[in-house]
C-alpha cells in the first residue's frame, strides 16, 4: 500500500502512452463482456433447457405439423411423466421488425411442464378460463409497453382465419410471466392451442410435442419408444432432449461461441501486446531509477513486485473500468438486440472470467519488464545513466 | 585513530568485456577509520568509482576481502547486501539521481518505505533530513522545479534519512559550480564532524579533497597516500 503513491506518479509519468495504453485495455474488456453477453444469449436456451425435457418433432423439419392424436400415444408410452403440444404461430404485431415468438399452447399444461416459466396463481386461472387469453413474458411487455387486460392485435402469416371474422386475432392480455433465473426467455407469447384451432376450423394438427419423462437417466430409452410407435407412419418424430435440440440450433446458428471465443482470444492478444510494450519501455526508461532503489536497498523481488504491481494497476484499472461499463451499458443495449437475443446480460461468471483475466494480463505483461528489472545489476544500471 | 570502520585486503576487481578484460584493480589494500572524511582522488577510468560501489556492497570483488562494519560483503547473498546497505550506508551521486516523479520529500521518504516504520513517522523523519540540508522549505518541490545544488542537498538528506553509518559521495560537487559545490562540501563536512558520519569522497577536485581529513590516491589500481 505504501509504494502505491510510487505506482501511481510512475503511471502518470508518460500521460499520454499510459492513457493510451489504459483506453486500449478499457475497451477490450468492455468488447469482452459485450460478447460474453452475446454468447450467454445465444447458449441461455441450451442451459436452461432441461435435461428431463424431450422435445418431438416431424423427422422432415420442424416447420411440418404433426396430428394431434400422437399426444395419447405419447402419454402412454413407459417412463412418460407428462406431455404438452405446442404449435408456431408465426404473426406480425404491427410491423414484421417487431418480431418476437408466439406459441400456442395448452395453458396449464404448459405451466407444469416449465416451472421456470413463474406466473402469478390468479393470473393463471384467468388464462386458463379466457380463451382469447394471452400471456407474455416480463422483457416482451415492456417492450411494447403492454399491461395486463390491454388486447393484442397479431396478423397470422400462415394460419388465416376462417370463421369469417376478419383477418386478425385479438388476444386479451391476462399474465405476464417472469423466469425464475435470468436465462430464461420472457419474449414469448403462449395462447389458446383451442382459440387457434376455432378460428381456422380444427386441422386436428399441432407443431410439436414436449415431454416430460419420469427418469431422467432413461430420457434416450424414452425417446427411441416415441419415435418407434410412429415408425413407417406418414409422419414420423425425431425425438430428443431439449438440450440437444438446442445445441443443434446453436451449431446450425454457426459456432457462435466459437467465434466469439477466437475474436476474444485476437483481442487479448492485441492487448497483451499493448500493455507490455507500454510497459516494457517504462522500465526500459527507468533503468537508472531501477539501479538507484537498488542502491538504497530495495532487494530484486521488491523491485519485481513495483513493476508488476504497477502493470497489474494499469490493466487491472481498465479492466475494471470497461466491465464495469458494460455492465451499466447491457440495459440500455437490451432493448436493440432482444430480437435476436431474448436473454442478454453479463453473467456474473463471465465478470469473474473478466477479472481472472485482467490479473493475468497484467502479470504477463508486466511479466517480463519485471523480471528483468529483478535480475538488472545495479552497476550496469548506474553506468547506462 | 579509531578503529576501522572498513577494511579492504588484496582486492582485485577485473571487468571482462566479450574476450577482453581490464584489470581494474590489482590487489588494493585500504582501512577506512570510523568517524574519518576520506577523499579518493585519481584520474578518469583509474577504479574509484569501481572502489566505492565495492565499499557500498554494490558489486563483489573479483578476489580478496571487503568487510564493513563486520559484514563480509564478498560473502553476503543479494538479499543480505540489500538490507545491510539499507541500514548502514547512504549514496549520494554526481547527478543526483532523484525519482523525477517524487517530491523532494517523497525521495527523502524512500528508503524509509523498506522499514516497518509507520507513515506519520516516515515523514517527520523525511522532514527532519531536509531541515539539516536546509531544504524544509522545498519539501513538496519536484526535482525538475529545483537547482542542481539543490537536487544534490535532497540527495544528500535521502543519504542520512535512515541514519546510516557510512556515507559514500561520487563526485557529489561533479556537476555543480564552485560556490554551490563549496555549500554541498560544508554540508558533508558537517555530517563528519557534528553528527560523526563517516564519509568517503571521490572527487577531481583537490579543493574538494582539501575539505577531507585524508587524501588518497588511486592509480594503476593501487592506492597511494597524497604527496604533501
Ligand atoms: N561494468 C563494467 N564493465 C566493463 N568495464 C567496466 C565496468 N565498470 C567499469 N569498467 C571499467 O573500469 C574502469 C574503471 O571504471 P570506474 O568507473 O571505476 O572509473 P572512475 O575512476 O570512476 O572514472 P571516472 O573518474 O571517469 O568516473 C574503466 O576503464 C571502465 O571502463
Ligand atoms: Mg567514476
Amino acid at each position: 500500500m505504501k509504494y502505491l503513491p510510487l505506482l501511481w506518479r510512475n503511471l502518470m509519468r508518460r500521460k499520454a502512452r499510459t492513457l493510451f495504453t489504459f483506453l486500449s485495455v478499457a475497451v477490450a474488456f468492455f468488447l469482452f463482456g459485450l460478447l460474453m453477453a452475446v454468447k450467454n444469449g445465444f447458449e441461455a436456451g441450451i442451459e436452461i433447457a432441461g435435461q428431463d425435457r424431450l422435445l418431438t418433432i416431424h423427422k422432415v423439419s420442424i416447420i411440418q405439423l404433426l396430428p394431434l392424436r400422437y399426444l395419447e400415444q405419447i402419454r402412454a408410452v413407459p417412463g412418460v411423466a407428462a406431455a404438452t403440444h405446442s404449435t408456431w404461430f408465426g404473426g406480425v404485431y404491427q410491423d414484421p421488425k417487431n418480431f418476437f415468438p408466439q406459441i400456442a399452447v395448452e395453458p396449464e399444461e404448459l405451466l407444469d411442464l416449465y416451472p421456470e416459466y413463474i406466473v402469478p396463481s390468479e393470473q393463471r386461472q384467468r388464462w386458463v378460463a379466457t380463451r382469447t387469453g394471452a400471456i407474455v413474458g416480463r422483457k416482451l411487455a415492456e417492450r411494447f409497453g403492454w399491461q395486463v387486460g390491454d388486447r393484442i392485435p397479431i396478423q397470422p402469416t400462415f394460419w388465416r382465419p376462417q370463421d369469417g371474422d376478419g383477418d386478425t386475432y385479438e388476444f386479451d392480455l391476462v399474465g405476464l410471466y417472469e423466469g425464475a433465473t435470468p436465462d430464461v426467455d420472457e419474449t414469448q407469447l403462449f395462447f389458446h392451442h383451442d382459440y387457434l384451432m376455432e378460428r381456422v376450423g380444427d386441422m386436428g394438427q399441432v407443431g410439436w410435442y414436449v415431454v416430460s419423462v419420469a427418469d431422467p437417466e432413461r430420457a434416450d430409452e424414452v425417446a427411441q419408444a416415441i419415435d418407434g410407435l410412429f415408425a413407417n407412419s406418414p409422419a414420423e418424430t425425431k425425438t430428443t432432449t431439449e438440450k440437444a435440440f438446442m445445441q443443434g440450433f446453436a451449431q446450425q446458428v454457426g459456432n457462435t461461441g466459437a467465434l466469439l471465443m477466437a475474436i476474444v482470444a485476437v483481442v487479448f492478444f492485441v492487448i497483451l501486446l499493448i500493455a507490455g510494450n507500454t510497459m516494457a519501455q517504462a522500465v526500459r526508461e527507468r533503468t537508472a531509477e531501477v539501479g538507484v532503489l537498488k542502491t538504497l536497498g530495495f532487494t530484486g523481488p521488491t523491485v519485481l513486485g513495483l513493476v508488476l504491481g504497477e502493470s497489474l494497476l494499469l490493466v487491472g484499472g481498465a479492466a475494471g473500468l470497461g466491465l464495469i461499463l458494460i455492465w451499466l451499458a447491457v440495459p440500455g443495449l437490451r432493448p436493440l438486440v432482444e430480437t435476436f437475443l431474448p436473454v442478454f446480460y453479463v453473467p456474473a461468471r463471465s465478470l469473474a472470467l473478466g477479472a481472472s483475466l485482467a490479473v493475468a494480463l497484467g502479470l504477463a505483461s508486466g511479466g517480463l519488464p519485471a523480471w528483468l528489472a529483478m535480475r538488472l545489476e545495479i552497476v550496469e544500471a548506474l553506468r547506462r545513466r | 585513530m579509531s578503529e576501522a570502520l572498513a577494511r579492504v585486503e588484496a582486492v582485485h576487481k577485473v571487468y571482462r568485456r566479450g574476450a577482453e578484460t581490464v584489470d581494474v584493480l590489482n590487489g588494493l589494500d585500504l582501512e577506512v577509520a570510523t568517524g574519518e572524511f576520506l577523499a579518493l582522488m585519481g584520474p578518469s577510468g583509474s577504479g574509484k568509482t569501481t572502489l566505492l560501489n565495492l565499499l557500498g556492497g554494490l558489486d563483489r570483488p573479483t578476489s580478496g576481502r571487503v568487510v564493513v562494519g563486520g559484514q563480509d560483503l564478498g560473502r553476503a547473498s543479494g538479499r543480505e547486501l540489500a538490507r545491510w546497505r539499507a541500514r548502514h550506508v547512504g549514496f549520494v551521486f554526481q547527478f543526483y539521481n532523484l525519482l523525477p516523479v517524487l517530491t523532494a520529500e517523497r525521495n527523502v521518504e524512500l528508503p524509509l518505505l523498506l522499514t516497518r516504520l509507520k507513515r506519520s513517522e516516515r515523514r517527520r523523519r523525511a522532514r527532519t533530513a531536509l531541515e539539516i540540508v536546509g531544504l524544509a522549505d522545498r519539501a513538496s518541490h519536484y526535482p525538475s522545479q529545483l537547482s542542481g545544488g539543490q537536487e544534490q542537498r535532497v540527495g544528500i538528506a535521502r543519504a542520512i534519512v535512515n541514519d546510516p553509518t557510512v556515507i559514500l559521495a561520487d563526485e557529489p560537487t561533479g556537476d555543480l559550480d564552485r560556490a554551490t559545490g563549496g555549500e554541498i562540501l560544508d554540508l558533508l563536512v558537517a555530517l563528519n564532524e557534528r553528527h560523526g558520519k563517516t564519509v568517503v569522497m571521490v572527487t577531481h577536485d583537490p579543493l574538494a579533497a582539501d575539505r577531507a581529513t585524508r587524501v588518497l590516491h588511486l592509480d594503476k589500481g593501487v592506492l597511494a597516500e597524497a604527496s604533501e
